[in-house]
Order: structure tokens, then C-alpha cells, then sequence
């Protein structure tokens, strides 16, 4: 597994992270077999890790476990040498809940509860909610159709200097 | 496939990182591409080698990034409290990378020639624990002080002989002249340090201009900071958005701020003292001046911090800048004039030692209260936070209070370096024990921050701060003091000149006089460097790059409007289409 690693290397853009270090922390948690059913430990607190589950995992039975490939890449998409480009993609795919390939109205509620957590107190109100997506529409939904395609989400994203440093996983 | 195909190898690997397809897909791409059907495989290089030397280069490089300092210290307090506070210990990162440039400048032309050519020796004084403090002492005669360098031409045997007398013995083949090399080892180690800052503030401040604060879609889009992965971090992250999301809504109707009313208080300079700093005193009594005012400037924050809790700033950003503007009014009637004044009273005595000892004196007292300033701050306030008023709240870093402080240490060894070679040298010391007991202090007892925060704006405002007042600051003195100050007559490389700029001249001079052939180098100096009118010409220059570059950002604003309101224009058109097709579609099917 490590030859394999090392011998991707050049098309993965990972040259921060030692191969050694990669391939531990993948034994870490599946050590016999090569998919993991449960998320990684970096993921584990995060409101995000089944979206980033289901994009990456290739696996044929829909079922969202990740081989050590999946988790290559995943690591790639998060680390620092990744093109703003990459991680815009995939941030897109990754916010797009119903997998139609734009973020509409229920995508972006999602969204919103999935950052304001899941305690009772913490969600916003059906006006705050709907105020705050008309907003976020009226923003970024540059060809006014009511939904934000992956352009206009890169438009978006490009112009906040903290996306690359805020979507980077460290290992 | 056609693609990768037309591009030549060495590119093809690069376009592949930056697809953002599947590993499986792009290992298929990537063997499509190298064994296209037809081609020879070439006979010198065996598949299995480039492989090999690949991974060979990939294995070293993964060593060298183990061998990167702090790279788990940083990860883990990233992981639990976040990108701002992080942005503090990167700032600390990149002040120790400065301090190592200039140290290294100096210790390799300065500090290790003369300390292998020992001058005729004054006898030290006895070493007592109190010189670490003071400064002074047994430190006065040493390496540390500007009175210790000679001003002769170090590997030459005649050059403690009168003047006058013929020497026999002769010249060596690399003269080394000691006071040239101080000289200009400093002003190498200041432009090295220019040239990186300005670097730094050019970078972030690109990066940081695109971003306007109110955009909501950014907020929703981007503050989520993948990073954190501890639980309690990761529902501290929710509450703090959530937060800001409702008070985005509520204000969107912008309520005009109120206006800073508690006017900057600029103290006077410290009072002038009154004995000289070389006499048969008490040592310890010298300590009172940097006392004072590091105690000040310990107290001057917190009371600064009250002020703006009266004031009600609601930004973090705001409360920075308000700060900041009265830290410069304490910072430029604090430590500044004070070697000047020093300059002024002690003619004939060796004033350069003194003031290097003043900056050593001011250096220790700041770093002194630092550490206070975290004992008392952070560890006693959090148990009395437990203890006696039994809230689970712990106190938050403040990380602007922290970066101002470090520019303030930063700005003094700046300073003092003409009279202190070995300042930067205390100065990573400093930094580097300051590193492991905030990182400490932070994990025992801190909590996340509670208020929004711009970490890469943050940074700029930083870096700025350093290169603008701080180090802009100390090189416009250092430059005084080399034009225009006297050095003292008794000690240290340019004793017997008018000004220490004198020894360039004269270094001019001699080499015009010795080797003809490189008059052109005289030339340049006399006619680029000496001349007004040249600095005149940049600055016009300058000045007109500057307003060119500004109006071509104005014009880019303006087609950026015009673009999208086509782009919107478009759309509509567009859904005008479809809708009429689909009409049109209709009515042929109800027809037909």
C-alpha cells in the first residue's frame, strides 16, 4: 500500500503529508480490511462528514464506506497544495444535498442548519431562514434563475481570501 | 486523453493535479497518456526508474517536512481554537524567521571575526547573576556591546602600531576591516529584512483587498473552518455563526456606529535620569527606569480595553484599529526619544554601550511582564473564574493585545542592533520561550474565541503594523544616527570619525586611490548615491505607478458592474426564449 501511494503521489497533490503518516492514519482505523464503514477521526465532530463521505466514496454499493483511495483523495482535496479551483468544486458538491448539481432553496437550508448545529436554541426561525437564503440569493445568483450553479458559486468563493486556509483538513 | 496527449510530459502530470476528477479516473488518464498506440517505448529510460527516482525525490521531501518546527504544536492549537488565534503563533513564526536572518548576518562577518581577534583587553568584572537582568556589568566588555568591536583592520599585524611608523612586516592578503564590516552587515541585515517584509504585507494585502465583510453568501459559503475537529470547538464554531448569521439580519439596516470618544492619552517621555551609565553604582538601580515603563505599558492595555467596553465597539476589527492608534501615541512618546537623549548628555563617555544597555534593560523588562501578564491574566483569572464565581467561562486570548506586544519587542531589537550586535540573539531567546509558555498558558487555560474574527485580514493588519511604524520607524533613527550622530572616542568601531557614514567615504577614496580600473564604481557612488535628485526621480515614479495601478482597479470595478448586469440580462433573455419555444412547441402539438 505504501508503493502505491508513493507511485500517486504525482497525480494527488499531497506533498505536505508524509506517505507514512497517510498510510498510518488509514490503518489506524481499518486495519485488516480496505474500506471503512464509519467516518474518519478527523471527520468525526463535523456536522459535514456524511456529504464528504458520500462524494468521495466510490464504492458500488452506495453504502458511503471509503477505500483507501476515497481517503487519498479526500486528503488531497483538503490539503494545502490543492488548487482554490479543486476545493471550490468540491465544496460545491459537498453543499449540494440533493445532488441535482445546483444549490437551491433546500439546499441552502440545509446548509444553514447543518452550521448553526443541531441544538433546538441555536437554529434560526422560519423568517430568519427565509430572509437569510433571499439574501444569499440576491448575492451570489448572478443570472437570477433561483438556484446557484457551480459558476457562480466559484464566483463567489473566490472573492473571500479565507476559503483555502478554512477548507484544509491538517493530518 | 487528446489533451494530456498534445502536452509534453513534464506538463501532463501538472494538468492532472489540478483536474478535479477520482484517482482511479485519473491513473486511467494518466496510463492512456503514456503508452499512446504506435510509439516506440524509448530504450534508455526503463519504465521502472523514473518511477523509483520519483519516489526517492517524494521520500526526501517528506523528511524535510518532518523536520519542519512546530508543525504539531501549530495543528493542534489550530484544531481546538481556530484560525485566529493560530494566526498569533504564525505571526511569532515568522518574527523568529527574521530575528535568525539577521543574527546569522551579523554573527558571520561581525560577532565571530572579532571574537577570534580578541581586542587589547579591558579586564572584565566578575560575573554576578544580575548581569542577565541589567545588561551591565561583566556584559559591558563583551561581544554583546558596540564598545567591545575595534576599528582596525582585523588580520593586519601593523594595525596597533602608531601611526607614522614603517611597518616591515607584510600586509596580509585579505585585509578585514571591522568598522566596513559593521557597517555594512547591518545595513545588509535591514535591507534583507525590508525587502521580506514588504514581500509579506504586498502578498497578504492582495489577498485580503477582495473580501468586503458584509457579504452574507461569503459568510455562509466560507467561515467554516475545517480544521476544528475537537467536539466542544465544533459547537463553539455553530454557536458563533449562528450568532453572527442573526445579527447580520437584525442589522441589516446599518445603525450608524457611535464615535470613539475617549481621546488617545500620549504620555511624555520617560523622565531623563540623572546619574551616567558607567559608574561605580548600584546595578540594580537602573532597572527602575524600564520597570516603569514596561509596567505601564503592561497597564496601559487592560486600560485601553475598558475605555472600549465603555464605547461599545462591536467588531473586533474596530476595537484593533482604536487600539492600535493609541498604542502609537504611547509607543512615540515612549521608548523613542530616549537614545537620543542619552546621545545628547554623555559626550566623551562611551554612549553607544549605554543605550544598547537601556534597549537589553527594556528588552528583559518587557519579557518580564509578558510572562506576568500571563500568570496573572490567564492562569489566576480562570481559577478565580472557577473558584469564586464558579462559572464554567474561561478567559479568551487576546490575540491583538499579544501581536502588539510582540511588534513593541520587535521594534526595540530593531533599534538597538547598531548598538548590540547580539540583540537579535536575546531576541530569539525570547521568542522562542515565549512560543512554549503561551502555548501552555493557551491550553490549560483559555477558551475559544467568542467573537467573529477575519483571520487573513487580521494578518495583514499585522505584518503591516510591523513593517510601517515599526521597522520603518527604526531604520528612518538608524539612519540619523549613521548620518548625522558622533560616535563616542573611546570605544568601538568608528571611534575617531566625525559620523560613522565617514567610514564609507573614506573607503571610497581609498579604493579609487588604489585600483584605477574601478573608478566607475567611485562614480556611482558619488554621482547615484550622494545625489538628491535621483531619490527625487524614484519617488515621482513611484508616486505615478501608484496612481496608474489605482485607476486601473477603479476602470476593472466598473466593467466588473457592467458585466453583470449583461450577465442578468442574459438570463432573462434566456428565459424569455425558452418560454416562447415551449409556446411554440404547444401549439404545433395541439395542431398536429
Amino acid at each position: 500500500m505504501g508503493d502505491e501511494a508513493v507511485a500517486d503521489w504525482g497525480i494527488c497533490p499531497l506533498p505536505e503529508q508524509q506517505p507514512q503518516a497517510v498510510c498510518a492514519r488509514w490503518s489506524q482505523h481499518s486495519p485488516a480490511q480496505p474500506c471503512l464503514s464509519h467516518s474518519p477521526v478527523c471527520l468525526q465532530a463535523n456536522p459535514f462528514q456524511h456529504r464528504i463521505c458520500r462524494v468521495f466514496s466510490t464504492s458500488d454499493t452506495r453504502d458511503d464506506s471509503m477505500s483507501f483511495e476515497d481517503f487519498l483523495d479526500m486528503l488531497s482535496v483538503f490539503s494545502d497544495s490543492a488548487t482554490s479551483d479543486i476545493k471550490s468544486h468540491y465544496a460545491f458538491r459537498i453543499f449540494d444535498f440533493d445532488e441535482d448539481g445546483t444549490l437551491g432553496r433546500k439546499d441552502l437550508e440545509q446548509l444553514v442548519n447543518c452550521l448553526t448545529g443541531q441544538g433546538e436554541e441555536s437554529r434560526l426561525s422560519s423568517e430568519e431562514m427565509e430572509q437569510l437564503i433571499q439574501n444569499i440569493l440576491e448575492e451570489s445568483d448572478i443570472d437570477k434563475d433561483g438556484t446557484i450553479n457551480l459558476s457562480e458559486f466559484q464566483h463567489v468563493v473566490s472573492r473571500s481570501p479565507d476559503f483555502a486556509s478554512s477548507f484544509k483538513i491538517v493530518l | 486523453v487528446k489533451e494530456l496527449l498534445s502536452l509534453p510530459p513534464s506538463q501532463r502530470s501538472h494538468v492532472l493535479l489540478t483536474m478535479p476528477l477520482h484517482l482511479e479516473e485519473k491513473r486511467n488518464l494518466r496510463e492512456a497518456a503514456r503508452a499512446p498506440a504506435g510509439t516506440p517505448a524509448p530504450l534508455l529510460s526503463p519504465p521502472s526508474s523514473p518511477q523509483g527516482c520519483r519516489g526517492l525525490w517524494y521520500r526526501l521531501l517528506s523528511l524535510l517536512r518532518a523536520a519542519r518546527p512546530w508543525h504539531y504544536a501549530l495543528k493542534q492549537i489550530g484544531g481546538r481554537f481556530g484560525s485566529s488565534v493560530l494566526s498569533y503563533f504564525l505571526f511569532l513564526k515568522t518574527l523568529l524567521m527574521l530575528n535568525f536572518l539577521s543574527f546569522f548576518i551579523l554573527l558571520a562577518f561581525v560577532v565571530v571575526p572579532q571574537a577570534v581577534h580578541p581586542p587589547a583587553s579591558v579586564s572584565p568584572l566578575p560575573f554576578t547573576g544580575l548581569e542577565l537582568l541589567t545588561g551591565g556589568g561583566h556584559f559591558t566588555h563583551s561581544l554583546l556591546y558596540y564598545g567591545y568591536y575595534s576599528n582596525i583592520t582585523l588580520n593586519d599585524p601593523c594595525g596597533s602600531s602608531p601611526k607614522g611608523s614603517v611597518c616591515p612586516l607584510a600586509h596580509p592578503p585579505l585585509p578585514y576591516n571591522l568598522p566596513l564590516a559593521y557597517l555594512f552587515s547591518i545595513g545588509v541585515s535591514f535591507l534583507v529584512t525590508c525587502i521580506l517584509l514588504v514581500y509579506s504585507v504586498s502578498r497578504s494585502f492582495r489577498e485580503s483587498v477582495r473580501s468586503s465583510t458584509e457579504e452574507l453568501a461569503i459568510k455562509v459559503f466560507c467561515t467554516w473552518d475545517f480544521k476544528v475537529i475537537q467536539r466542544r470547538s465544533v459547537k463553539l464554531q455553530c454557536e458563533n455563526i449562528c450568532t453572527q448569521l442573526k445579527v447580520e439580519e437584525l442589522s441589516n439596516a446599518k445603525h450608524p456606529r457611535p464615535q470613539p470618544c475617549a481621546l488617545s492619552i500620549t504620555p511624555l517621555g520617560p523622565a531623563a535620569r540623572t546619574e551616567p551609565c558607567s559608574g561605580p553604582r548600584v546595578e540594580a538601580v537602573l532597572l527602575v527606569l524600564p520597570l516603569v515603563v514596561s509596567l505601564l505599558n503592561a497597564l496601559m492595555p487592560y486600560l485601553f480595553n475598558f475605555l472600549a467596553m465603555w464605547e461599545k465597539q462591536d467588531s473586533p476589527v474596530t476595537q484593533v484599529y482604536v487600539a492600535i492608534v493609541r498604542w502609537a501615541g504611547w509607543g512615540c512618546g515612549g521608548g523613542s526619544p530616549l537614545h537620543l537623549w542619552q546621545a545628547g548628555r554623555l559626550w566623551g563617555q562611551c554612549w553607544e554601550t549605554c543605550v544598547g544597555q537601556d534597549l537589553y534593560r527594556f528588552m528583559v523588562m518587557d519579557f518580564i511582564f509578558t510572562l506576568l501578564d500571563t500568570l496573572f491574566g490567564e492562569l489566576i483569572w480562570r481559577l478565580i473564574l472557577e473558584k469564586k464565581v464558579k462559572t464554567k467561562r474561561r478567559p479568551e486570548f487576546d490575540v491583538a493585545r499579544n501581536v502588539l506586544e510582540l511588534i513593541y519587542g520587535q521594534t526595540l531589537t530593531w533599534l538597538g542592533i547598531l548598538y548590540a550586535p547580539l540583540l537579535p540573539a536575546v531576541q530569539i531567546l525570547k521568542l522562542l520561550l515565549l512560543f512554549y509558555i503561551k502555548k501552555t498558558s493557551l491550553m490549560r487555560n483559555c477558551q475559544s474565541p467568542s467573537k467573529p474574527w477575519q483571520a487573513s485580514r487580521m494578518s495583514t493588519i499585522f505584518i503591516t503594523l510591523l513593517c510601517f511604524p515599526s521597522f520603518l520607524g527604526a531604520a528612518a533613527f538608524l539612519s540619523y544616527t549613521i548620518w548625522t550622530a558622533h560616535p563616542s572616542e573611546t570605544c568601538g568601531p568608528f571611534r575617531g570619525l566625525e559620523t560613522i557614514y565617514e567610514s564609507g567615504k573614506r573607503w571610497v577614496l581609498v579604493l579609487e586611490k588604489s585600483n584605477p580600473n574601478i573608478t566607475w564604481f567611485a562614480w556611482v557612488y558619488q554621482n547615484l548615491l550622494e545625489n538628491t535628485s535621483l531619490l527625487f526621480f524614484m519617488s515621482v515614479a513611484l508616486i505615478a505607478v501608484i496612481y496608474f495601478n489605482i485607476q486601473v482597479v477603479r476602470g476593472r470595478q466598473r466593467v466588473i458592474c457592467l458585466l453583470q448586469e449583461q450577465i442578468a440580462n442574459e438570463g432573462e433573455d434566456k428565459a424569455f426564449l425558452i418560454q416562447k419555444l415551449h409556446s411554440v412547441c404547444r401549439h404545433k402539438y395541439r395542431r398536429s
